[in-house]
């Protein structure tokens, strides 16, 4: 490098660094420091008690519920939500089919792009009171009023403890769908028209161009969403702090583990076993996000 | 929810950090700005003379940091007003807010806490951790000084004896919980006349008016299921008037085996044949307060479960001609404690900081709130009782604040109040949930017992809570 772009380089990349260092690595240091201590978050005093914290988190079966079931959203959302993204995307793309000017997705996926990227500009708190809104359990809510015509219900969505989960779950695919979406559109449109047009040619159906050529074109971008949408499914806290009865019921149905790192932290007064917590979820997700990566790890198509 | 979309599995991965910490959430974030520094404890006392009994400095500044919840503020602009007639020179700071915790964390941390803090509302800090920990100055000579506008009287003699008690850590006076909230079933007056209903006193009768009720298509009871928290409420209470407040003596002491009384057997039985008997409005386990409260001032149901504050909060929505009346819990079958008393609690926790820059002031802007003026304006303005007896007196009321008022000075000594949820604040949830199973009909009553036993032998076994007892 020449004279002089040395302090141009570090002028742009300190400032970031110093950033990250104070508002990202200080606090996890911390927390490591905190999770071995009794500190109860008020008071600046604290004794060290070492892996006392780790031992009673093996024991608390509220956490254990939690971690339960942030598992089971772990394996449904990323899941779903891709599947419905690509599904989607390829519809808005190529679904219409060939014609003679090529192929084309179907009639009004203008339109369709808008509709689904709504949610996605709505603050999180504000689509989990529309939704429990629209899960009311009384006969006048809206999906219960819609059963009662076909003589269902009413339904307790988020008070039934096996339903509850499964509603929180849907609340979040409906809210990340649309972004996704976006994500595979903008791949999709990357990926040369003539490739899609040859698999037409060649007689492949939609199925089979979605399958065959779609699906191995954008996988550098589905990996990418998969450990997005796996961090995800660790928090959780806003949807389920704001829907579910408790919160993280009923019954701890919905209980998750931010959720619990909150409570002890703030409302128990319990700061130490809370940043105890956060080294699990830290580790957990790290060891995710890997795995992630890992098994999704294919060869790289080059166009 | 918004991500950038990553250039390369680096980025990636430093990413992942990053929603990691963000994932684990507030805890690592508190924690950048978490324990640090001293406090200061010095205490600078002026004169100390009949009319400054805590010898405060006339010119110190004093703060304080009102919730601005169910009460508003408005009640604490005026006791600024008294403080300001006897210290014109000191300048008081008003902060009024909701999220008490995030604001005042990091403040008590920091050993820099204001001079009086009312610790209220969904984001108060947790209370038995701030006396345990010795966060909270000793307010003794608050209650033993002279009460204001009542004459040769000390504090203490004029306030309801749950105030002391409930403020009470380890034999010392800590909090000042100032509002008084009463417990019961509450309906509109206007609608039971209308119909000819009358709130039951036993059981049966009350069982037979619930029968009543449902022929006409009105549900008789709604409750908040989303917090169970309010139903719970009905539970104690046919609980303690059935058994007797040693029944919440020993569930607050963790003795072993105190969910399992019978008394509390009886009372989840009852909670039980409510549901079972389709006396609940329906879908009402999954409303919240303001859906199910709604409800109810719709006449959809006619007797809901809440404290004093309902008439308030409710206000805005009742309509014109609703009478908010509360009836005390009708007895099971053997009470020992008479129909007229109810659950009276003692809430709004005001504390003066150990580490206060004023703690005098702090002390005389408390005696100031329980002065007959100060008392009587929070009740005008609120509709809520305080925990000074006789500051109501000649108070034009609302039908909601006078019928809660009656039930204090009928229940008297028969009134009666738990703090389990207080002390061992992990275990609230616990028992939460059990009562929420059982009011939907999830769980039977032995199963409600054995579950709420088993949370209160793991706080009584749990090395991190501080045990407390109780007793007559």
């Amino acid at each position: 490098m020449k004279y002089g772009r040395y302090p141009f380089v570090v002028g742009f990349l300190a400032p970031g660094l110093i950033l990250y260092v104070l508002f990202v690595l200080s606090p996890f240091a911390q927390a490591f420091h905190y999770s071995l201590t009794d500190w109860t978050g008020i008071t600046p005093e604290f004794e060290y008690v070492g892996l006392q914290n780790f031992e009673q988190l093996l024991n608390d079966s509220i956490f254990l519920r939690a971690l339960r079931n942030n598992a089971m959203v772990l394996v449904f959302v990323p899941a779903v939500t891709v599947f419905l993204a690509l599904l989607f995307a390829f519809l808005l793309n190529v679904g219409g089919g060939a014609t003679s000017a090529g192929v084309k997705g179907i009639r009004g996926s203008g339109f369709y792009k808008l509709v689904f990227f709504m949610p996605q500009v709505l603050a999180i708190p504000v689509i989990a009171v529309i939704w429990s809104v629209i899960f009311e359990p009384t006969s006048r809510g809206l999906v219960n009023s819609a059963l009662g015509q076909v003589g269902i219900g009413p339904l307790g969505f988020l008070s039934d403890p096996a339903l509850a989960l499964w509603c929180v779950m849907w609340v979040l695919v409906w809210g990340s769908v649309g972004f996704y979406l976006v994500l595979f559109n903008a791949a999709i449109s990357s990926v040369p028209r003539e490739i899609f047009e040859a698999a037409v040619i060649d007689g492949a159906g939609r199925a089979a161009t979605f399958r065959k050529v779609t699906l191995p074109l954008l996988w550098d971008t589905v990996q990418t969403s998969w450990v997005y949408l796996a961090i995800l499914a660790l928090d959780i806290y806003a949807l389920v702090a704001v829907m579910t009865a408790g919160p993280g019921g009923p019954d701890n149905a919905t209980q998750v583990m931010s959720l619990q790192i909150a409570q002890n932290g703030f409302n128990f007064g319990r700061a130490g076993y809370a940043s105890a917590m956060g080294v699990v979820l830290f580790f957990l997700t790290m060891v995710i996000a890997v795995i992630m990566l890992r098994i999704s790890r294919r060869d790289r198509i080059e166009f | 929810m918004p991500h950038p979309v990553p250039q390369s599995r680096r980025i990636f991965l430093q990413r992942a950090g990053v929603a990691a910490v963000a994932v684990a959430g507030g805890s690592t974030f508190l924690n950048a700005c978490a324990s640090s520094g001293g406090g200061n404890t010095d205490d600078n006392r002026g004169e100390r003379t009949d009319e400054n009994p805590f010898g405060v400095e006339a010119t110190a500044p004093l703060s304080v940091v009102i919730f601005d919840g169910g009460y508003g503020d408005e009640y604490a602009k005026f006791h600024q007003g008294l403080y300001n007639e006897v210290f014109p020179d000191s300048e008081i700071s008003h902060k009024a807010i909701t999220d008490i915790r995030q604001q005042m964390q990091p403040l008590f941390n920091a050993g820099n806490p204001p001079d009086v803090l009312d610790n209220a509302g969904a984001e108060a800090m947790p209370i038995s951790t701030l006396a345990d920990t010795g966060q909270l100055a000793d307010l003794s000579e608050l209650f033993a000084a002279d009460a204001l506008g009542f004459d040769g009287m000390t504090v203490e003699e004029t306030l309801n004896p749950v105030a002391i008690e409930s403020g009470e850590y380890d034999g010392k006076p800590l909090v000042l919980n100032y509002a008084l909230q009463v417990y019961g079933l509450w309906y509109d007056r206007a609608l039971f006349d209308e119909n000819g209903w009358e709130p039951a006193e036993t059981w049966d009768d009350f069982l037979a008016l619930c029968e009543e009720i449902k022929g006409t298509g009105m549900a008789p009871l709604a409750h908040q299921g989303k917090y169970p928290y309010y139903i719970e409420q009905l539970l104690w209470d046919l609980a303690v008037k059935h058994g007797g407040p040693e029944v919440a003596y020993a569930i607050d002491s963790l003795e072993p085996g105190a969910w399992e009384h019978e008394s509390m057997k009886l009372a989840a039985e009852a909670i039980a044949e409510l549901k079972s008997k389709g006396y609940m409005l329906e879908g009402t386990e999954g409303l919240d307060h303001i859906q199910s409260q709604t409800a109810w001032n719709e006449h959809k149901a006619a007797f809901i479960t809440c404290g004093s504050w309902l008439e308030n909060e409710q206000k805005e929505v009742a309509p014109e001609g609703f009478e908010t009346t509360v009836s005390p819990t009708p007895l099971l079958d053997g009470a020992t404690l008479p129909f007229d008393c109810g659950r009276v609690e003692a809430a709004e926790a005001f504390i003066v900081p150990a580490k206060a820059q004023n703690v005098p002031g702090g002390l005389e802007y408390m005696r100031q709130m329980l002065s007959k003026e100060g008392a009587a304006e929070f009740t005008k303005l609120t509709a809520a009782p305080t925990v000074v007896d006789g500051a109501t007196e000649g108070l034009e009321l609302t039908p909601g604040a006078t019928s809660a008022i009656a039930i204090i000075d009928s229940g008297g000594d028969n009134n009666w109040n738990y703090y389990y949820n207080k002390w061992y604040t992990p275990m609230e949830p616990k028992i939460g949930s059990a009562v929420a199973e059982l009011a939907a009909g999830r769980i039977d009553a032995d199963e409600f017992v054995s579950r709420a036993q088993k949370a209160a032998d793991e706080a009584a076994e749990d090395p991190n809570t501080v045990k407390r007892t109780r007793s007559a």
